[in-house]
């Protein structure tokens, strides 16, 4: 209760954080997650067996996979958003299809471009892990008699993605922070509701640092998590004490 | 000594009063393009409109010369306080919210805001019920924005545009039941452009005014009183002369 009087004080006499705007960031927050999470766990299953496609021998398998990290990590997410959002009406009849009713919202043309470039990027991060296994490794799972399927399941895979962590965490805050571009199409996400608080108000500073300091508490949120994943999964190339 | 401080001292008053009182010899505008037809680029590139060509003459009447800076809406008064242009003359409603912040010349045009809509929609009159579930497309940062987001944020769903061409793209892409804009700027977009597609919904509004206000006024930083006053004689040069009827006529028509 004291909480709640003291929060009324803070705001009682500033214009710009009312509770009508207070809600409009806490929305965009919940929108923000959400994209950044679920087009996050998409693009990681999506990931893995396109990094094993990628890292294989035969070409007419690894090239086609290539030329999409290479087109997705080679263009701007913005510009791939766009294309998303406003390319797909240039296709006629799409609104009669079953599609439309997904790809009307801003927020789901906007999770296919997220997605789609966060797992651009996490296959290139694994294809690194999978081709640093150690030869040795590989030799004696071989010698050991596993299948192809076996040594990746068992082998491969599994220390490859301990390899593959610090590099994915930063890839996670990466998409976190390029997910700032989402309000171009509409979606009120944090920075959605910040502009439009900026705008209204004609308060960039007020409006800018107070979701600024939103987007460092969710960094530091990620960060954490990933720094405790770390300590748990690469435990074993800690110097011993 | 003391004389010697008192001068010096009122000499660094004078030239700090000099440099806020600047007499302009040369007028930067911002301007938000594209807004059809009160700003736009033509077919071959050259900026245009009402609002451009009202400039043009009024900085000709005050024998200035002047220059436009194109900057998108939702930063616009921002960029004016922050000097990277002198005055906004992009179809700004005088309203008390933007008093607070800048200094406006005397309206220069009144239009009403409208809504625009698919034609066949099956949207006849605007109200909370007719709007529940709807989604209502804005320029953001608009007085049209906030008047939306006031009296029917509750009920329906607000997108908000950093141009009005994205919003118009999506009104045509079915995204958007409807758009909430300046009447004549949907005319020559929605209307003219693209004939039969689209139709207005309700009546035209233009009240209450703490969202409508008196019209467009030009703003200008709070303390370029002279500014505006030389502003606000040229344009009333350019009513009593013809001249803005001539460019008023080329733009709307009789009327």
């Amino acid at each position: 209760m004291e909480i709640l009087a003291w929060f009324h004080e803070l705001l009682d006499g500033n214009l710009i954080f009312t509770p009508q705007t207070l809600g409009y960031y806490w929305d965009g927050l919940v929108v923000t997650v959400q994209l950044v999470f679920v087009s996050l766990l998409i693009g990681l299953v999506l990931a893995v067996p396109l990094a094993i496609g990628r890292s294989s021998g035969r070409r007419w398998i690894s090239l086609p996979i290539y030329a999409y990290t290479y087109v997705f990590r080679g263009t701007p997410l913005l510009i791939q958003l766009y294309i998303i959002y406003y390319g797909v009406v240039f296709f006629d009849g799409i609104q009669e299809t079953f599609l439309w009713p997904l790809l009307r919202e801003a927020f789901y043309p906007a999770l296919i471009a997220f997605t789609l470039n966060t797992a651009a990027y996490t296959t290139e991060i694994f294809r690194g892990a999978i081709k640093a296994t150690p030869k040795g490794e590989i030799e004696a799972a071989r010698a050991y008699g596993m299948s192809q399927a076996l040594m990746m399941r068992r082998i491969i895979l599994p220390s490859a993605f301990r390899r593959a962590l610090p590099a994915y965490g930063n890839e996670v805050i990466f998409m976190l922070h390029a997910s700032a571009i989402a309000s171009v199409v509409t979606l009120m996400d944090l920075t959605g509701a910040a502009r439009f608080v900026y705008a209204r108000f004609y308060a960039p500073f007020e409006a800018f640092i107070f979701v600024a300091v939103i987007y460092l508490c969710l960094t530091f949120t990620i960060l954490f998590f990933f720094r405790y994943l770390e300590k748990r999964l690469l435990a074993h190339l800690r110097p011993q004490s | 000594m003391k004389t010697l401080l008192t001068v010096s001292i009122l000499g660094v008053a004078l030239v700090a009063g000099t440099a806020q009182a600047r007499d302009y010899d040369h007028v930067r505008f911002g301007v938000d393009v594209p807004y059809e037809p009160m700003e736009y680029r033509d077919a071959d590139g050259e900026l245009t409109g009402f609002d451009i060509e009202l400039g043009n003459a009024l900085c000709a009447e005050m024998g200035v010369t002047c220059e436009w800076i194109e900057q998108e809406w939702d930063g616009i008064v921002p960029g004016l306080l922050a000097r990277n242009y002198d005055a906004i003359m992009s179809s700004m409603t005088i309203n008390e919210e933007r008093r607070q912040t800048v200094l406006f010349s005397d309206p220069y045009i009144t239009i009403p805001g409208a809504w625009f809509a698919p034609a066949g929609s099956e949207i006849e009159v605007i109200n909370e019920e007719t709007l529940a579930d709807k989604s209502i497309g804005v320029q953001r940062g608009t007085t049209f924005d906030s008047y939306v987001t006031d009296n029917y944020g509750g009920v329906a769903s607000i997108s908000r545009y950093s141009t009005a061409d994205d919003m118009v793209l999506d009104l045509q892409a079915q995204r958007l039941d409807l758009v909430f804009l300046e009447f004549i700027v949907g005319q020559v977009t929605l209307l003219d452009a693209r004939e039969g597609q689209f139709q207005v919904v309700g009546e035209m509004v233009t009240e209450p005014e703490e969202y409508f206000g008196e019209g467009f006024g030009i703003a200008f930083r709070q303390r370029d009183t002279a500014l505006a006053e030389r502003f606000n004689e040229a344009l009333a040069t350019l009513k009593e002369d013809g001249t803005y009827d001539e460019i008023f006529e080329r733009y709307f028509g009789e009327e």
